[in-house]
């Protein structure tokens, strides 16, 4: 295959940034998204051009390191598919592709296509988490959990904090990433004493981040690689509120 | 080298109980008095650090990725052992170490493996209080699967993401001491050098990713939990950026290494594809409690696996280790693999691929309950190969997978070095010559939440420890020598990038270090290792500089430490004259083709030692040996049939 790639270029956080034109040819459609990238790298090296740069890891769709929008979509043209997981042969030989980072206020571009999501770390200190020494705890079996309240707590927790769900967003919001940790602790038993007081402070952490609210577009549901459902947003929303019913002063 | 495994005495079930109980203690009040560097997040790393900073200690915590949520134990996908029995199946503790012991082909402690299957069942109470969503029951208790090398079904799991689910628990236990200002984090930091001052680790120095600034940290004790190193081969299971810097540069501060040789080949990963080629992706263990594994009998069969009939079949796991069948353990499932393909029986366009084959149990079962088990790694073979895999049995190769052989440590997870600790897949201790599955997550979260939260009490409260900062000339030499090496890399400005060098080591680190060794294989590689490196020092291309985020800088100074490293491997691989679990030398094999032990002459350690100046290229290696005695388990064949 060939393809013609636009390619977001950017120096570092305060340089200003631009897209630049690349051809790739010799790609398979067997080769994932970023051995794509691989391949044109390794160009760019031999011909005295910085490589794009763009995060990674595990190249398995479980770390939540990449993500990049392609043609304005997160993660690419497939479902349920982080962007290393994500194929050359859903693409067409001879199409452009406009390839840049993910953006928000949220998430400043570091270079290139990588950004600093470390917003994401200080919501889940805030709260999203059980207080819970080593050492503490009792044997497993001793509260027994509803499977089908396990297997919900389960979809929510499978959030892999890749960050598309607020690149999605035209508000930059990111109350998919937070209601799917606070959905996935107030379905379990382990999660209640806390319940409340995590909802309130993940959400203002989210809100002292820059994240902005949601006004339902459903845009983060339909690129989330591990189709999270906004019934979670529903869910923290009502968590939300009983937990404001009993902290009255808590910031909106 | 002295090495003493400071194993306590007295009976296998009550050492560590008399032992904990003989460690000295810090008190509540002493503790913040303390400074701990924990390298590294993952599961052993997270676990460690956000227990320490429960207890009180000052935490520091390091890791290269953009945040500590990310480290490559997210990637774990079948499970963790317990021996909780909840089957009644007849497990125990006993019988858990026992299986680990043999699984491990006789070449681990038995003290150490004693432990881990002791504290075992601690770690999913644990987890669970977390609010870790293990997989259930209709009656809301815990469900377990079976995995290879066992015959109870003892191993935890949720779906195919149990180490997601397990980091996701570390990282929140750890994300709450970090919001109360306990552990101090530092994401895309890499260590680049450890420090050592009047012979005890007291720090590191490290690299800020986004910056390239070079930082040094002093503490009193300095934990290592950096992980496997796989990725010599650069074809791997493990995520792209785990590395040996950590570990080899404590190695060459005087750190020992144990049993470098030691790797294990997953029998069940998707086969490669091209030259672009990545990385590996696992197909769990977990696939085997119900896939069948076969290859046509006849050579070169082209036919579409449905049109070759049950007759034509060799279902070759099952008929040569009858008893544990489909889940004899992962070194054996390899070699059997290698086998077949190498006799000509292999499947797919390369001719290097098996099938693993679900048709039987979704005859059984039906679809929607083998949905339920492993839908994600269906899913998720079916975006890789384009291929479905309900419909056509997946096709599998072995590929490298995990490191048991690791930094040297004492039963205190305490390496040679004072004051350096190392915990997980980084040290050597449990796993002998061959990890059983899902043993690696458990041995990760023991070291962390339930062994060095004792015995890092013990060296801190009894080691007199004078007050170190970064202004000692230790450090400033370390930093120094640090920044010398990235201005070396920068400045060959040579032809060739680092991923073709790296791919050609881990060429001839398949072939000459892989699942099947010689001497005279491992001879060769001894000589095409040090050219290579000669030629990455020489012609080695990095643009750009090190103020800036350069991800080629990065890898350039992982690989060139595999260069060196590699080298150590096929040097242990050469010394140890037998072959032991995922140690197959083919001159030491019985007549049917099975790993033949030599107990007489290797029923040890091999600990090895960098020699010459830390700063420099290695002058050598030398090998020292740490006995393995055996007081409870007889040393046996280890037979599946
Ligand atoms: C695909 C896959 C599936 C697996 N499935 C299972 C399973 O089902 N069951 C099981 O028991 N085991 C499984 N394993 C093995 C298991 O996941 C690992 O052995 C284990 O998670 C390792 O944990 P760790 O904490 O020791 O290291 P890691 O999780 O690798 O963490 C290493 C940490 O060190 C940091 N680090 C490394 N080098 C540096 C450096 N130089 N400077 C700073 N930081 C550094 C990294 O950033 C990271 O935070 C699997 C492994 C793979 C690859
Ligand atoms: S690289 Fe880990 S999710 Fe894509």
């Amino acid at each position: 295959m060939k393809l013609k790639l636009h390619v977001w270029r950017q120096k570092n956080k305060a340089a200003q940034g631009r897209m630049v034109t690349y051809d790739a040819d010799n790609i398979s459609p067997n080769m994932s998204f970023l051995e794509m990238l691989d391949v044109v790298n390794e160009g760019l090296i031999t011909t005295g051009e910085d490589p794009i740069a763009f995060a990674h890891d595990c190249r398995e769709g479980i770390c939540g390191s990449c993500g990049v929008m392609v043609n304005g979509v997160a993660h690419g043209p497939q479902d349920a598919t982080t962007t290393c997981q994500l194929h050359m042969r859903s693409f067409q030989d001879g199409e452009e592709l406009y390839i840049e980072p993910w953006r928000a206020k949220g998430f400043p571009v570091l270079r290139d296509l990588v950004v600093d999501r470390s917003a994401f770390d200080r919501i889940i200190q805030a709260g999203g988490f059980v207080s819970v020494n080593t050492g503490s705890a009792q044997d497993a079996n001793a509260t027994p959990i509803r499977k089908s309240d396990a297997d919900e707590a389960f979809n929510a927790a499978a959030c892999i904090g890749c960050g598309a769900c607020v690149a999605a967003c035209k508000n930059a919001s990111a109350m998919l990433f937070v209601s799917a940790k606070v959905g996935q602790l107030s379905l379990l038993p382990q999660g209640q004493p806390e319940r409340q007081e995590r909802a309130l402070n993940m959400v203002s952490a989210m809100h002292e981040e820059g994240f902005g609210n949601c006004t339902n577009q459903y845009e983060c549901e339909a690129v989330c690689p591990k189709q999270i459902s906004t019934d979670y947003i529903a869910r923290l929303n009502r968590e939300f509120i009983k937990a404001t019913l009993t902290y009255p002063d808590a910031k909106k | 080298m002295k090495l003493d495994a400071k194993i306590p005495s007295g009976p296998l079930e009550s050492k560590w109980e008399h032992h904990k109980f003989d460690l000295k203690l810090v008190s509540p009040a002493n503790k913040r008095k303390f400074e701990i560097i924990v390298v590294g997040s993952g599961l052993a790393g997270g676990s460690a650090a956000a227990t320490l900073a429960e207890l009180g200690y000052n935490v520091k915590c390091f890791c290269f990725q953009d945040s500590p949520r990310r480290a490559h134990s997210i990637a774990a996908q079948g499970g963790i052992n317990a021996a909780k029995n909840y089957r009644g199946d007849g497990d125990s503790i006993y019988r858990l170490f026992y299986d680990t012991i043999k699984g491990g082909d006789f070449r681990s402690r038995e003290a150490n493996v004693y432990r881990l299957a002791e504290v075992s069942g601690h770690i999913i109470d644990q987890c669970v209080a977390q609010g870790v969503p293990f997989a259930r029951e209709y009656g809301g208790l815990l469900d377990n699967r079976s995995f290879g090398g066992a015959q109870v079904a003892r191993t935890f799991y949720a779906r195919g993401q149990t180490g997601q689910q397990l980091l996701l628990g570390a990282y929140s236990a750890l994300s709450r001491q970090i919001g109360a200002g306990q552990v101090k984090m530092f994401p895309k930091t890499e260590m680049l050098d450890l420090v050592l001052v009047d012979g005890k680790a007291r720090g590191i120095v490290v690299r800020d990713l986004v910056t390239g600034a070079m930082e040094s940290h002093a503490a009193d004790a300095v934990i290592l939990a950096t992980g496997g190193y796989g990725n010599v081969f650069y074809l791997s299971t493990n995520a792209k950026g785990s590395n040996v810097t950590a570990s080899y540069r404590a190695y060459k501060r005087g750190a020992a290494f144990g049993n470098p040789c030691f790797t294990q080949i997953h029998p069940t990963c998707i086969p490669v594809k091209g030259d672009y080629q990545s990385k590996l992706t696992l197909m769990s263990e977990s696939l085997r409690n119900d896939g069948r594994v076969w290859v046509p009998k006849t050579k070169a069969d082209k036919r579409a696996p449905g049109d070759i009939p049950e007759s034509e079949r060799d279902y070759y796991l099952e008929r040569k280790y009858p008893s544990f069948g489909n889940l004899a353990p992962r070194d054996i499932a390899s070699r059997s693999a290698k086998e077949a393909c190498d006799s000509g029986q292999g499947v797919g366009e390369s001719g290097f691929g098996v099938y693993l084959d679900f048709a039987d149990s979704i005859s059984r079962h039906g679809e929607e309950q083998i949905r339920a088990r492993y839908g994600n790694l269906f899913d998720m073979y079916e975006r890789i190969t384009d291929e479905n895999p309900y419909k056509m049995p997946m096709r599998i190769y072995p590929a490298v997978h995990y490191t048991m052989g690791g930094l040297w440590v004492d039963y205190n997870l305490m390496s040679n070095i004072p004051g350096l600790h190392v915990l997980g897949e980084a040290n050597f201790s449990d796993h002998g010559a061959n990890r059983l599955g899902a043993s690696a997550l458990m041995q990760g979260l023991a070291d962390g939440y339930f062994v060095i939260p004792y015995t890092i009490a013990n060296y801190l409260a009894s080691s007199k420890l004078e007050k170190v900062t970064t202004s000692h000339e230790s450090f400033k030499a370390a930093e120094d020598s640090c920044r010398k090496r990235v201005g070396q890399l920068l400045s060959i400005k040579g032809s060739r990038t680092v991923d073709s060098f790296h791919r050609e080591l881990g060429k001839i680190m398949w072939d000459k270090c892989g699942m099947a060794r010689d001497r005279a294989g491992l001879q060769e590689a001894l000589k095409a290792i040090p050219k290579l490196r000669e030629e990455f020092w020489q012609d080695l291309k990095i643009l750009g500089t090190n103020e800036e985020i350069n991800q080629s800088l990065e890898k350039a100074g992982r690989v060139a430490d595999f260069l060196e490293f590699g080298e150590l491997m096929c040097l242990d691989a050469i010394a140890r004259e037998e072959s032991c679990g995922g140690h197959f030398r083919t001159e030491h094999q019985t007549p049917d083709g099975e790993a033949l032990r030599n107990d007489e002459n290797f029923c040890h350690v091999a600990v090895w030692e960098h020699e010459g100046d830390a700063t420099g290229p290695a002058k050598g290696h030398k090998r020292h040996q740490e006995e393995l005695v055996y007081e409870h388990v007889k040393l046996a064949t280890r037979s599946y049939k």
